[in-house]
């Protein structure tokens, strides 16, 4: 009998938390084939945040650190700085990253920081019960914003990927989406590249992967793929927007 | 090797760097920003990591990222930036790290002033940030303290697992006087739960999240354990001519400073005064304030605020002697004689001036 499929090495066997139809499993899966590929997983150092992955330091099978809301980047760095041989990643939601955390993923990114962001934007806050994020859509409905998000009073989406991607230290950008078989294996590709980056000392790395919240989005969870697929690519389109030329390096 | 001059943030990160801590993060603040300067200067050149950080709140996480993976780590900053760390102090204090957090006081509140002052005392002592936990505070009181504490602080820090706080002052920071240091390197300390990489053995996580009840509160009193224990064996304290002393002043810090020339002031107009000067100021050195009120010695306590630390004189004292209060503010200073004046006021006297 030949496996074709099991666990990656770098994922526990712990039942994920997370709720049905909700791609985090599949993106803590993939961040997990990329450490067992690049072949880190003993010198790999991740970083959890606060939301819906804030456990996610009971699914990666490495050296973990649970940072406060927004400040992984910043532990990633305090981590890197002291042990340069390590791997250190974060895995950070939108409201997170995006929200609480601009200042430090902004900074890490500029630093050249030589960390992987694994971003995970599901439009939403999900842990806290659907309320706006900044990467909240137009017109879209969430518990603090029940009319439909406004630009009146709340303003535009934040681009993340295409932001980080104007600065210099940014070496790899990419937004993948997880919405079917194709692009699962799209986002796998890119994530393995952000680890291979990091590695290869080039700087910072940074996959935003687009991310389904049926039950906060008040969807079945097929419903909420092609919702992704037709609302969210639109407003977040998917591709590289920067990636290392041959022998750079930054460190 | 004999005293040099330097000031007092100087040879606080000078002696950081001679108790081995190779790790720095910062962000600038008057009137600590020797400090960083220091640092950025001599830390590369031990092999140590110094980086400004676009954030004191930054600052302080990565604190918690190096310390988290086993490096011994320092941050300085003054009031106000020491308000933005409290969230990361608190976070490190959960997961129980060990670090040195400097905060070299200025006045407030608010963006307030950039001269000395004690006003952090409350945050400094009770908590400062969300939760039920302690530091422990050190209160340095000459250039020579700034450096033996920085040493100290390290020191307190692995052997108990926990953030140590330096709270000094501007004066304390800017003013120069000889130091002497240390050549006996501190010992490296085992950290087996440290986030290096699980090669060989189980992965470990740094965490202060615990969302079961039960679980968290078991935490919550093992934390209260360590600090009884920490009660018990860190406290610490000077006094100056105690033995005969019918009145003490109570101060720490700067302040101390002027009153130990206001009990000589005093002495030399026939009031027999003494000092305590706290040096652990949490654990707060209760013991020989407690024995004073116990013979019913007043205790005037002075402070650059509007009155912290005599709350906790007044606990030690519990009701039994007089304790009152003379304070400055704003970046102001007490002077030895307005305090010999208060130590005669304590005794019904007057001093000549």
């Amino acid at each position: 009998m030949t496996t074709v499929f099991k666990r990656p090495r770098a994922l526990s066997d712990t039942p994920f938390h997370y709720c049905p139809g909700c791609t985090h499993g599949i993106i803590h899966r993939l961040t997990a084939e990329a450490i067992d590929e690049t072949g880190v997983l003993d010198r790999t150092v991740g970083v959890a945040s606060v939301g819906c992955s804030v456990f996610s330091y009971k699914y990666f099978d490495c050296d973990m650190q649970q940072a406060a809301h927004g400040r992984a980047p910043a532990v990633a760095t305090g981590i890197k700085r002291v042990l340069p041989d390590t791997i250190v990643f974060t895995y950070q939601g939108d409201g997170d990253l995006a929200s609480i955390g601009t200042a430090e993923i902004v900074h890490a990114a500029a630093r050249a920081e030589n960390i992987t962001v694994i971003f995970v934007n599901n439009a939403i806050y999900g842990m806290t019960s659907g309320q706006m994020a900044p990467t909240t859509l137009l017109g879209q409905k969430t518990a603090t914003s029940p009319t439909g998000r406004c630009v009146e009073a709340n303003g535009y989406p934040i681009q993340i990927s295409e932001m980080l991607a104007t600065l210099a230290g940014s070496a790899y950008i990419a937004r993948v989406s997880t919405h079917n078989a194709k692009h699962v294996l799209q986002a796998r590709r890119a994530v393995i590249k952000a680890f291979d980056v990091q590695q290869k000392k080039q700087g910072f790395s940074l996959v935003e992967v687009l991310s389904t919240c049926p039950v906060n989005w008040g969807m079945a969870p097929r419903e909420a793929l092609r919702w992704m697929e037709d609302h969210m690519i639109p407003a977040y389109p998917l591709g590289e927007f920067c990636a290392p030329k041959e022998g750079q390096t930054h460190a | 090797m004999g005293k040099i001059l330097m000031k007092g943030n100087d040879a606080l990160a000078e002696a950081a760097i001679r108790a081995g801590c190779r790790a720095y993060f910062g962000y600038p603040i008057t009137p600590q920003n020797e400090i960083p300067a220091y640092m950025a200067a001599h830390l590369p050149e031990h092999g140590g990591v110094f980086l400004q950080a676009e954030s004191e709140v930054a600052a302080i996480n990565m604190v918690y990222g190096a310390a988290g993976a086993g490096a011994r780590v320092m941050t300085s900053s003054s009031s106000p930036g020491i308000s933005l760390k409290q969230e990361g102090i608190s976070y490190i204090a959960g997961a129980e790290l060990p670090c040195v957090i400097v905060n070299i006081m200025r006045a407030g509140p608010g963006l307030g002033g950039i001269h000395p002052s004690q006003g952090d005392y409350f945050q400094a002592v009770k908590g400062g940030g969300h939760g039920d936990y302690r530091m422990i505070v050190l209160a340095p009181a000459s250039v020579q303290e700034m450096a033996d504490m920085a040493r100290q602080a390290f020191v307190l820090a692995e052997k108990w697992n926990n953030p140590v706080m330096i709270l000094g002052d501007g004066i304390l920071g800017q003013m120069m006087e000889p130091v002497e240091f240390t050549d006996q390197p501190l010992p490296a300390v085992e950290k087996p739960w440290a986030t290096s990489g699980a090669k060989g053995r189980r992965p470990n996580l740094v965490n202060s999240l615990d969302i079961v009840p039960e679980s968290l509160e078991q935490r919550n009193l093992a934390l209260m354990r360590k600090y009884e224990r920490i009660r018990q064996e860190e406290m610490d304290w000077e006094e100056v001519a105690a033995d005969d002393a019918d009145i003490f002043v109570v101060a720490y810090g700067t302040a101390a400073r002027a009153a130990k020339s206001a009990v000589d002031i005093a002495r030399r107009e026939g009031i027999r005064a003494g000092l305590i000067r706290p040096i652990s100021l949490y654990p707060f050195p209760d013991h020989p304030l407690a024995k004073a009120a116990e013979r019913q010695i007043p205790l005037l306590v002075v402070e650059m605020s509007s009155g912290q630390m005599v709350e906790d004189v007044r606990l030690a004292a519990q009701g039994r002697t007089t304790v009152y209060l003379h304070h400055r503010m704003g970046g102001m200073v007490p002077t030895p004689q307005e305090i010999a004046e208060e130590l005669a006021k304590g005794c019904g006297k007057k001093v000549q001036s």
